[in-house]
């Protein structure tokens, strides 16, 4: 399965505005559709997507049945000092995805 | 204008050039071709564009994960044999499918992929549409993008391509229709709200917003097919091949642009 791809700028001034985007790798099953036989395609979903950045949570989201395949998540924040971000993604059937960035803020 | 200095040194010796040349530049003037890209919205566009927001970006980094990752009874990679495929596979998808001199039938670049695992690596054929087949495709692909499209360059394949033309042509399925009708005779209008294109597979596979997915250009074909009422040609079979092969080289000169995204 394939790694997420996370974008954070590697340098930044203290204090600038930083684009994240983040792409996992996701079939977000909606546990509404049927197959052939009419058997119920159960759930398996990303419920919940966290953004940690040095040990303070900086976004969260709750994703639902209605977001695509391979949810494409891209938020901003400030660059407030150099260190590490960490990305989790959890969801259905014990679904855990977890990915790192640095950042050098001066 | 160079080229006109070179046809008018010519003139004198063989006024044939001349018109080959002249021939050549109308033809590029009124190339009117267009790939679906310039029909899509512009979100798509920079969802194609920007490899971070592009879906197919996940396959693309499988296949490269998978290209130097041993496998089979060989315990060979693909670049034990190709290196680094930045210059290895640079253009080759863009000239696939290919004759394989061999079976003396042309084949595509998923069969080649697996022709070499089972041959080199000693390895089971990966399956048709599975995950790590559409990767490595989609992997020698990116190597491409931006090249044009070559396929059919070579006189063996002018019977297949043929045999491909006649398919795109022919009638079949409940409704009555052949691939022609909608994209050369119809494209550029619309089937209910969605535009019909000139079917040029520039993109393969494509990462398509209705699959959610990336899937193969055989697999389109076969989408479209069962959309005609027709019974798909399988994945992999000669007139499969054909058609791909009918329209690949009918992109010829057209930019590779895989791994796309379609609507």
């Amino acid at each position: 399965m394939a790694r997420p791809i996370i974008n954070v700028p590697a340098k930044a001034r203290r204090g600038q505005v930083i684009e994240i985007k983040t792409l996992v790798s996701h079939v977000m099953e909606t546990g509404y559709r049927h197959t052939e036989t009419g058997e119920r395609v159960p759930r398996d979903i990303i419920t919940e997507f966290v953004c940690v950045y040095n040990d303070e949570e900086i976004f969260r989201a709750t994703l639902s049945p209605a977001v695509a395949a391979n949810p494409f998540i891209t938020f901003h924040t400030l660059a407030t000092e150099s260190g590490k971000l960490t990305f989790r993604w959890t969801g259905d059937n014990g679904f855990s995805e977890t990915g790192t960035a640095t950042i050098e803020v001066e | 204008m160079r080229s006109i200095d070179i046809v008018l040194r010519c003139v004198s010796t063989s006024g044939f050039v001349l018109m080959l040349v002249l021939l050549d530049s109308l033809s590029a003037t009124t190339d009117t071709r267009r790939s679906t890209y310039d029909d899509m919205s512009r979100d798509i566009r920079a969802m194609q564009d920007d490899d971070m927001a592009n879906p197919a970006s996940l396959w693309v980094n499988d296949g490269a994960a998978l290209w130097s990752q041993p496998a089979g009874a060989a315990q060979m990679s693909c670049a034990d044999c190709h290196g680094d495929a930045a210059t290895s596979m640079k253009g080759v998808a863009a000239r696939y499918p290919v004759f394989d001199a061999a079976r003396g039938k042309p084949v595509g670049l998923e069969a080649r992929i697996n022709h070499c695992r089972k041959t080199r690596q000693q390895a089971p054929a990966f399956a048709p549409e599975s995950r790590d087949l559409l990767a490595l495709t989609a992997f020698v692909g990116r190597q491409s993008r931006g090249l044009p499209i070559t396929t059919g360059d070579d006189p063996r394949l002018a019977p297949f391509v043929e045999a491909g033309r006649m398919i795109f042509e022919r009638r079949q399925g409940q409704l009555n229709l052949s691939c022609a009708i909608c994209h050369d005779h119809n494209a550029g209008k619309r089937l209910a709200s969605a535009l019909i294109p000139q079917a040029h597979p520039t993109g393969y596979p494509i990462y398509r917003l209705e699959w959610q997915s990336l899937g193969s250009l055989a697999r389109r074909l076969r989408n479209c097919m069962a959309g005609m009422r027709a019974a798909p040609y399988a994945t992999g079979s000669d007139e499969i091949v054909a058609l791909e092969l009918f329209l690949m080289a009918r992109a010829r000169g057209m930019a590779t642009e895989t791994p796309a995204v379609r609507p």
